[in-house]
């Protein structure tokens, strides 16, 4: 038991010491560069939609992906589906009833490389009331001040009761809701 | 009647009624969908709206094809030269507008973001990008098409109802589907 620990202390060292000497980490979010978009199926047509609040924090450090976390607050009256009607309406009680759960919220559980700057986070995914789990793969671009973080998930709106009534019919609105996002984070130059 | 009549061929025949059923079912369609709330009900609407309005204009091209490979039969000789001129304006209008209608509401739909996509399987190409003003101007023009198209319809068929049964001619026979009025 006690040896683990003490290997595990050694490992915690030699990562802190890793951080100091060379690690780049990405630890804020260029909120003009970045975006969370969506694209949803009305009678088979793809549209597409953003949202045009949210609020991003990452922590990401290429060489230690399983310590990266990130936390998203979408705020959901900033839709944008491309109709004043639309926007509208989902913001309703039917669909997000953002009166009463006005953010949707992402916070990580973990982060995995799967190679080759493709990496996978786990987290939960909670919106009007409903967490989920889910897990997302992206893509890690980085450059010499800023990296881009790209990805999207599929949701099925209906597992989190968006859409009620007579909208719950998915051969008029799918049930896959395509989410993409693109991050741009930048170190913070005063942690270094 | 002496003469025997002279009717168009049924290829013109048929794409004429089809293309009439159809314009007469997208265009109340059309004003009836606009002013609903939003509503599953009305998403559906406004896609068979477009399925009809690509279903015509895939029409009409084939219908100027056949039109400028096969000459209609001829006015009765009978008929005043500006019968003759008013009619062939009325002909070349209504075919412009059958074109221009389905065209702007096409280009309406991809301004406002909204793809066509036939029966919900034949994505139709947008032809512009989106664009909220472009978008909103050509919902204004297709409005505006329409009610033209209107116009023009109700001149087209109160002439066919004149021709018929005012001055007893042959014109709208030769344009009436299954030989009616054949044996008269």
């Amino acid at each position: 038991m006690s040896r683990i620990y003490v290997k595990y202390l050694a490992l915690m060292g030699l990562f802190l010491i890793a951080n100091g000497v060379n690690a780049i980490e990405f630890n804020q979010v260029l909120s003009d560069k970045s975006s969370i978009s969506f694209v949803y199926k009305q009678m088979n047509v793809p549209i597409d939609g953003k949202f045009k609040k949210f609020v991003a924090q990452i922590n990401f450090d290429p060489a230690k992906p399983e310590a990266a976390q990130a936390k998203f607050d979408i705020d959901l009256t900033s839709i944008d589906t491309g109709f004043s009607e639309s926007d509208e309406e989902v913001t309703g009680k039917d669909w997000f009833n953002a009166k009463a759960f006005p953010t949707a919220k992402f916070v990580s559980t973990g982060v995995k490389s799967l190679g080759a700057n493709r990496f996978e986070v786990q987290g939960k995914l909670t919106i009007k009331g409903k967490t989920l789990p889910v897990s997302v793969p992206f893509t890690f671009k980085p450059d010499a001040t800023a990296a881009l973080f790209d990805g999207s998930l599929t949701i099925k709106r209906l597992d989190y009761a968006i859409g009620e009534g007579e909208w719950a019919d998915v051969s008029t609105v799918a049930n896959e809701i395509q989410i993409k996002f693109h991050i741009v984070g930048a170190s913070a130059p005063a942690k270094k | 009647m002496n003469q025997t009549l002279q009717r168009y061929t049924r290829t013109a025949i048929g794409l004429h009624w089809w293309i009439a059923l159809l314009i007469f079912i997208a265009f109340p369609l059309g004003l009836y969908m606009h002013d609903l709330p939003l509503s599953p009900y009305k998403l559906k609407l406004y896609s068979w709206h477009k399925w009809i309005g690509v279903t015509v204009f895939m029409l009409v091209i084939l219908r100027i094809f056949w039109r400028t490979t096969h000459t209609p039969p001829a006015l009765p000789d009978s008929l005043p030269k500006w019968q003759k001129l008013a009619s062939q304006i009325t002909h070349f209008l209504l075919y412009v507008l059958i074109v221009a209608v389905p065209l702007s509401g096409w280009l309406m739909s991809s301004a406002k973001g909204v793809q066509t996509v036939w029966f919900g399987v034949l994505p139709i190409p947008d032809l512009i990008g989106k664009d909220k003003s472009l978008g909103n101007l050509l919902m204004v023009v297709h409005k505006s098409l329409n009610f033209s198209l209107l116009a023009l319809v109700v001149i087209h068929t109160l002439a066919a109802i004149k021709h018929h049964f005012i001055d007893k001619d042959n014109i709208l026979r030769r344009m009436l589907p299954f030989h009616f009025g054949e044996k008269s």
